[in-house]
C-alpha cells in the first residue's frame, strides 16, 4: 500500500496552481487535507502524476461576509468550522455538521472544499450544502464560474470540475432568524461513514422548506418542497421522498433512510424557534 | 504449591505498574519495522486476485526478471504441510508461492524485490499472471455438498476432518419434555493487532546462520518450521521476535512469507524485509472464527438440561496452517461445547471444511467464542421455553463448587471454581430486578432494553496429556526458565515464551520477587530469541503465566537454595535459617543480613569465601516446570450486559456491562483487568461489528478498515469487573491461564440481551455480528411471521 511515484508542487498562489494543473494533461490532482486522497493514493486507486497542494493559498482560505451570504474558502478545515472560527451564516447548523465528521484528527486536516470535490456520497458536507442550496465558486484556466452545489456534484465521486479547475470557495445563503433545521446521521459507530443521512431545513421568512437525503448510492437527493414533512402526514411524506430518491429496492436502505429523514424532521420540530 | 506471602506489594497479587510501559508509552519500543540493516531491500508479493484458479503462466516484466521470483525459482523449498494423528485427517500442501493453482484471494504468486516497498509494488504490478477461473467454494455449508467444487482435487471432497462424539440420544429425542433447535452462525472475522506481520531476514556469515526478525508469538516453532521447509539445520537458524504489537493467534503460525524471505536472504545475500500492510492482512491472511451450528438442547420443564446434540461446521479455509492445523477449531468444538454444564447425554459431529478462503487461524478464545455463542443462546432459548429467568436456568445446570474437581461429559477435568456463585454475583452486579422493573415501564425514547448473561470456561495451559492425541507437529511438555543472579545482584530470567501484550516482563518479575525477594525493578526478562532462550512452544493457549510463571518460580527456588548456602556460610548460619526478603539474605531475629548483590559478588569475585562443597552450578540454572496435572486450568466468568435496542435502526447500545471472573490466584490484578478489558473489546467486535463478507466468487468484500469495522473507544462501555480467586490445585501459585476469556463471552451475552429486549416482538437473533441490517431483517421477519399468523 504505497503510492505510485508522483510529483508534488506547493504553489504560492492560485494562478500558479491552476497553471500547474493545466500543464499536467489531466494527470494532476489537487490535494488539501488529504484525508480521502491519501488513502486512495496508498491503495493505488488514484495514480496522479502530479499533486498540487493548495493548503494555505490565500484565495482558498478567506471567509467573506455579504448581506445575503457567507463565502467560505475551500481550504477551510472542518475543525475551523466546528470551533466557530468561521462566522456561521446558518445559526449552529454548520458547526453541528462539522463536529460530527469522522474524528477530530480528520477534521483538523480535512477541508470543506476537498470534501465537496471528492464527492463521496456518504460525506456530510455534500448533503448539508445541498440542503442549504449553497454554490461552489470554481476557478480554472478559462476563468471563474459559480454553480449550484447540486450541479457541482454530478454523481458518486463525480463533479463537474474540469481537469484544470479548482473549487475555490463555497457560498452559503444566509438564513433568517426564524430558520430551523434538523440533521440526522446514522452510522455504525461514531466517525464511521454514514449509512444514511436525513436533513431538513425550514425558513418560513425565506419560503424554504427543503429536505435532503444523503449517503445514498449517488449524489444526495434534494426535495425542494418538503413542507409535508413538518405536518401531520410526515411519515407518509417521508416514505414517498425516500422512494423518490430511488431507495425503495433494498428494505434496509429504505428503512434507515426513512428513519433518518423522519428523525431529522422531528429534530427540526423539537428545536426551539429562535 | 508455593505459599504466598500475605502483604506482598511487589510479588504475587500486587497491582504493580507495568515495567514495559516506560518504553511503549514513550514510543521507544522496537518492532521489526523499526529495525534497519545496511543494504536492506524490500519485498512486495504478487497475490492472487481470484479465489480459485489454474495458473496458465506467469510473465516476469522484461528487464526485471532478476527482481521477481516464483515457485519455479524456489523449487527446492518444501511446501508447508501439517499432519495430524487424528483419524481421517487430510493434510494440505501449501506451497510457499502458488504452484499450478491458486486456492484463495491473496495467495502469493510471486515475490518482487526492490530498494523500497513502493518500487517493489511497482514491479509487482507489472507481473502478468495468466489465470483460468475455477468455480469457488465460498461457503462452509456449500463445501459439504456433494457437487461442490474441490479445493484440493486429490481429496475427493472438501473435508479436512470429520469427528464424532457419539452417544445414543434415541430415548431423549422421544421423551424430552423440552427441545429447542437452532441454526447458529458466527461470521468470518479478521484479527487486527495494531502491528501487522513483519519479517526481516539476513544471513550472518560469521555464525553461518540465518537470522530472522519476525513478529512472532512462538519463535522456536517458527524456527522448526523454517528448518523443515528449507532443509537446513535448526542450529543454522536464529529467530528473533522483538517487541510485537499484539498477537491474538495471528502471529502464532509459520508464515509462507517467512519461508520465502528466508530463501531470498540466502539467495541474494542481503537483508530482505517484508512488512504486511492492512489490506494484505484483511484480504489474504487474518481470518478466523467462522462457525455454523445446528444444535438441539433437551431439557425438562424445570429447565434442567438433559442433553445436547450438535452438528458443527467450521470454515477452515484453503490450507492447514503450521503448527495448529485446519482442525484446531472444529475438533475442539466437540470436546468443549458442554463446558461447565452438567448433562447426561451429549452427541456432536463436526466438520472442518476446506473453502477458497484464507486459512482459518486460532484467534483469542479459539473455538470457544463460537461454542459459547451456540450453547449460551440455546440455554436462553430453553429459559424462554420453560418461562424461567435465564440466569436461574444456568444456576440449575452449572457444576457446583462441592463437585470440584469435576469431569464433565466430555471428560474435561475442571480443576476448581464456583460457577453458580459467579452467575449470582453477576446478576446482582447488573441489578436484574431493577432491569426487569425498568422493562415493565418502557423507555422514554422508545428503545427496548434487555439483559443477557453468558458463562464460559477457558481451558488454559493444557499440556502433553491433552495435545499428544492430536499428533500435530507441536506437543507442549515441560516449560523451562534459565535464571542467573548477576554479579551486581540483578536477576536475569530467560524464557522461550513471548510477551506481546501479556505483560510478562512485569508479572514474571513479580514471581521472582515472590520466591527470591528480589526487587522487580532488578529483574530482567530476556525472551523472543531462539539463540538466547530455552526451547518453548511459545505463547498461546493462555499458558504463559502458568507455564513460564511456574518455570521462573522453579528456577528462582533453585537460585534461592544456592544463595542461602553462600549467605549461610558468610554469615555463619545454617542455610535453612537464612531467609530472602526485599533483596537481602538474612537470618530472622538477628542482625545478620547481606544484600543479594553481595552474595553474588562473593560467588563471582571472592570464591575463596565459599565452602568447598559449594554447588558448582553457581548462581545460574535452568529449571523445568509442568503443573502437577497438565489437563489445564479452567478460568471462567459470567458476563452480564444491559442493552438498549433502537428497533427502527437496528442499533444497539451497551448500557451496562458487568463481569464476574475467576482466574485463580491473580499474579497482578491490574494486568488481569487489562486482559479482560482488551478481550471484551474484541468480543464486542465479534458481537456487533466485525465481519469479513465474501461474494459467491470467494472475493473478500472488506479490504480496508473503512469496510471492516472494529470497535473503538466509543463502543466500549464502562465494564465493571469483579474477581473471584479460586486457586487451581495444580499450579505453582494457584494461578490459571486467563488471557482469552474476555473475547469469548460478549457475543453470547449481547445476543441474549438483544433477544431479551425483543422477546415480545418474537425476535431471536442467532447470528453475529448483530449488524443493523441483520437485526432489522430479523425484526421484519418476526413482524411478517406475526402478520401471517394473525391472518
Amino acid at each position: 500500500m504505497k503510492p505510485v511515484a508522483f510529483d508534488y508542487e506547493k504553489p504560492g498562489d492560485l494562478a500558479t496552481a491552476i497553471a500547474l494543473l493545466a500543464g499536467a494533461n489531466g494527470e494532476g490532482k489537487v490535494v488539501a487535507g488529504g484525508q480521502s486522497l491519501g488513502p486512495m493514493l496508498n491503495l493505488r486507486l488514484a495514480q496522479p502524476r502530479l499533486l498540487v497542494d493548495v493548503r494555505g493559498l490565500e484565495a482558498l482560505s478567506a471567509v467573506e461576509e455579504s448581506a445575503d451570504a457567507t463565502t467560505i474558502g475551500a481550504a477551510v478545515t472542518h475543525a475551523a468550522i466546528e470551533d466557530g472560527r468561521v462566522a456561521p451564516p446558518t445559526g449552529a447548523f454548520l458547526r453541528f455538521v462539522a463536529a460530527d465528521i469522522a474524528y477530530r484528527a480528520v477534521r483538523n486536516r480535512g477541508t470543506i472544499g476537498g470534501s465537496l470535490a471528492h464527492a463521496d456520497p456518504a460525506a456530510d458536507w455534500l448533503t448539508a450544502l445541498l440542503l442549504l442550496d449553497a454554490s461552489v465558486l470554481v476557478e480554472g484556466s478559462g476563468g471563474r464560474r459559480t454553480l449550484p452545489a447540486a450541479e457541482f456534484v454530478t454523481g458518486p465521486f463525480q463533479t463537474s470540475l474540469a481537469a484544470d479547475e479548482i473549487a475555490v470557495a463555497v457560498r452559503i445563503p444566509k438564513l433568517s432568524r426564524a430558520a430551523r433545521w434538523g440533521y440526522y446521521k446514522f452510522c455504525r459507530k461514531p466517525g464511521e461513514f454514514a449509512e444514511a443521512i436525513g436533513a431538513v431545513l425550514h425558513d418560513p421568512e425565506r419560503g424554504i422548506a427543503r429536505a435532503a437525503i444523503g449517503a445514498t448510492g449517488g449524489a444526495p437527493h434534494v426535495v425542494a418542497s418538503a413542507a409535508d414533512l413538518l405536518g401531520g402526514g410526515a411519515a407518509k411524506a417521508a416514505l414517498h421522498m425516500v422512494e423518490e430518491a430511488g431507495l425503495g429496492e433494498d428494505a434496509y436502505e429504505r428503512q434507515v433512510h426513512l428513519v433518518a429523514l423522519k428523525r431529522a424532521a422531528l429534530r427540526l420540530m423539537e428545536s426551539r424557534a429562535p | 504449591m508455593t505459599k504466598i506471602s500475605k502483604a506482598s506489594t511487589r510479588g504475587v497479587g500486587a497491582r504493580l505498574r507495568r515495567k514495559e510501559d516506560d518504553r511503549f508509552l514513550r514510543g521507544r519500543g522496537q518492532f521489526v519495522a523499526d529495525i534497519k540493516l545496511a543494504g536492506m531491500v524490500e519485498v512486495a508479493f504478487v497475490r492472487s486476485p481470484i479465489a480459485h484458479g489454474r495458473i496458465r503462466g506467469i510473465e516476469k516484466p522484461a528487464g526485471l526478471e532478476h527482481a521477481v521470483f516464483t515457485i519455479d525459482d524456489l523449487k527446492d523449498v518444501r511446501a508447508i504441510r501439517v499432519v495430524s494423528a487424528l483419524k481421517g485427517f487430510k493434510a494440505s500442501e501449501q506451497p510457499v508461492l502458488a504452484r499450478g493453482k491458486v486456492r484463495q484471494v491473496g495467495e502469493m504468486i510471486a515475490m518482487c524485490v526492490a530498494p523500497t516497498r513502493a518500487e517493489a509494488e511497482d514491479i509487482a504490478s507489472q507481473v502478468f499472471v495468466d489465470l483460468e477461473d475455477l468455480p469457488a467454494v465460498h461457503d462452509m455449508l456449500q463445501a459439504r455438498e456433494p457437487d461442490a467444487p474441490l479445493v484440493h482435487e486429490e481429496w475427493g471432497d472438501n473435508v479436512f476432518l470429520e469427528t464424532l462424539w457419539d452417544d445414543d440420544l434415541t430415548a431423549l429425542r422421544a421423551s424430552a419434555p423440552v427441545r429447542v433447535t437452532r441454526r447458529i452462525r458466527t461470521s468470518r472475522q479478521c484479527m487486527a493487532p495494531i502491528e501487522g506481520r513483519a519479517v526481516l531476514c539476513h544471513w550472518d556469515r560469521r555464525l553461518d546462520q540465518l537470522v530472522m526478525y519476525t513478529a512472532a508469538q512462538m519463535p522456536h516453532i517458527n524456527r522448526a518450521g523454517l528448518s523443515e521447509c528449507l532443509g537446513i539445520d535448526q542450529g543454522k537458524i536464529r529467530v528473533i521476535a522483538p517487541d510485537v504489537g499484539g498477537g491474538f493467534g495471528y502471529k502464532g503460525i509459520l508464515l509462507p512469507e517467512e519461508v520465502c524471505l528466508a530463501w531470498l536472504a540466502m539467495k541474494l545475500d542481503v537483508p530482505v524485509r517484508w512488512l504486511e500492510d492492512r489490506r494484505e492482512a484483511l484480504v489474504a491472511s487474518a481470518n478466523c472464527r467462522e462457525h455454523h451450528y445446528e444444535i438441539t438442547g433437551y431439557a425438562d420443564r424445570d429447565g434442567r438440561l438433559l442433553g445436547i446434540e450438535c452438528e458443527a461446521t467450521v470454515d477452515s479455509g484453503a490450507y492447514s496452517s503450521y503448527p495448529f492445523s485446519a482442525c484446531l477449531e472444529a475438533a475442539q468444538v466437540s470436546s468443549i461445547l458442554p463446558g461447565p454444564y452438567k448433562m447426561e447425554r451429549y452427541r456432536c459431529r463436526t466438520w472442518s471444511v476446506a473453502t477458497n478462503k484464507a486459512p482459518i487461524l486460532p484467534y483469542r478464545g479459539v473455538a470457544r467464542t463460537g461454542v459459547c455463542f451456540a450453547i449460551e443462546l440455546v440455554i436462553d432459548a430453553i429459559a424462554r421455553e420453560v418461562g424461567i429467568e435465564p440466569h436461574e436456568v444456568r444456576l440449575k445446570n452449572l457444576v457446583r463448587s462441592d463437585e470440584m474437581p469435576f469431569d464433565n461429559v466430555t471428560k474435561k477435568h475442571f480443576d476448581s471454581g464456583d460457577y453458580p456463585e459467579a452467575v449470582r454475583r453477576a446478576a446482582a452486579a447488573i441489578d436484574l430486578p431493577n432491569i426487569r422493573a425498568r422493562q415493565a415501564l418502557g423507555e422514554a425514547d422508545g428503545r427496548k432494553i434487555g439483559v443477557g448473561f453468558s458463562v464460559y470456561c477457558e481451558q488454559g495451559a493444557h499440556g502433553t496429556s491433552v495435545y499428544h492425541g492430536w499428533g500435530i507437529p507441536m506437543v507442549p511438555g515441560h516449560e523451562q526458565c534459565f535464571a542467573r543472579l548477576s554479579p551486581d545482584g540483578v536477576l536475569e530470567i530467560r524464557i522461550g515464551a513471548h510477551s506481546h501484550g501479556q505483560s510478562l516482563e512485569t508479572t514474571l518479575a513479580q514471581v521472582a520477587n515472590e520466591v527470591l525477594g528480589v526487587d522487580p525493578a532488578n529483574v530482567r526478562l530476556i525472551h523472543g530469541d531462539t539463540a538466547l532462550t530455552p526451547y518453548s512452544t511459545g505463547t498461546w493457549g493462555s499458558r504463559s503465566m502458568v507455564m513460564s510463571g511456574g518455570a521462573v518460580a522453579s528456577a528462582c527456588k533453585e537460585i534461592a537454595r544456592r544463595v542461602k548456602r553462600i549467605a549461610g556460610k558468610v554469615m555463619d548460619a545454617a542455610p535453612e535459617a537464612v531467609e530472602l526478603e526485599d533483596g537481602f539474605a538474612l537470618v530472622p531475629d538477628t542482625n545478620k543480613r547481606m544484600p543479594l548483590s553481595e552474595v553474588a559478588h562473593i560467588w563471582y569475585r571472592q570464591p575463596q569465601l565459599l565452602p568447598a562443597d559449594i554447588d558448582p552450578g553457581g548462581l545460574e540454572t535452568t529449571a523445568g516446570y509442568k503443573p502437577a496435572r497438565d489437563s489445564g486450568t479452567f478460568s471462567y466468568a459470567c458476563h452480564a450486559v444491559v442493552v438498549a435496542v433502537d428497533v427502527e435502526l437496528g442499533q444497539i447500545e451497551l448500557l451496562d456491562y458487568a463481569i464476574v471472573e475467576d482466574g485463580g490466584t491473580l499474579i497482578n490484578p491490574m494486568v488481569v483487568d487489562g486482559q479482560i478489558l482488551g478481550g471484551t473489546a474484541q468480543g464486542i467486535g465479534t458481537a456487533l461489528y466485525e465481519e469479513m463478507p465474501f461474494d459467491r466468487e470467494g472475493q473478500p468484500l472488506a479490504s480496508t478498515l473503512a469496510d471492516y469495522i472494529l470497535p473503538g473507544a466509543t463502543e466500549m462501555p464502562n465494564v465493571r469487573i469483579e474477581h473471584m480467586e479460586t486457586r487451581s490445585p495444580y499450579t505453582e501459585f494457584g494461578q490459571k491461564g486467563l488471557g482469552e476469556g474476555g473475547a469469548i463471552a460478549p457475543p453470547a451475552a449481547i445476543a441474549n440481551a438483544v433477544n431479551d429486549a425483543l422477546k415480545d416482538l418474537g425476535v431471536e437473533i442467532v447470528e453475529c455480528p448483530i449488524s443493523p441490517r441483520r437485526l432489522l431483517a430479523a425484526i421484519e421477519g418476526a413482524l411478517r411471521a406475526r402478520r401471517s399468523t394473525a391472518a
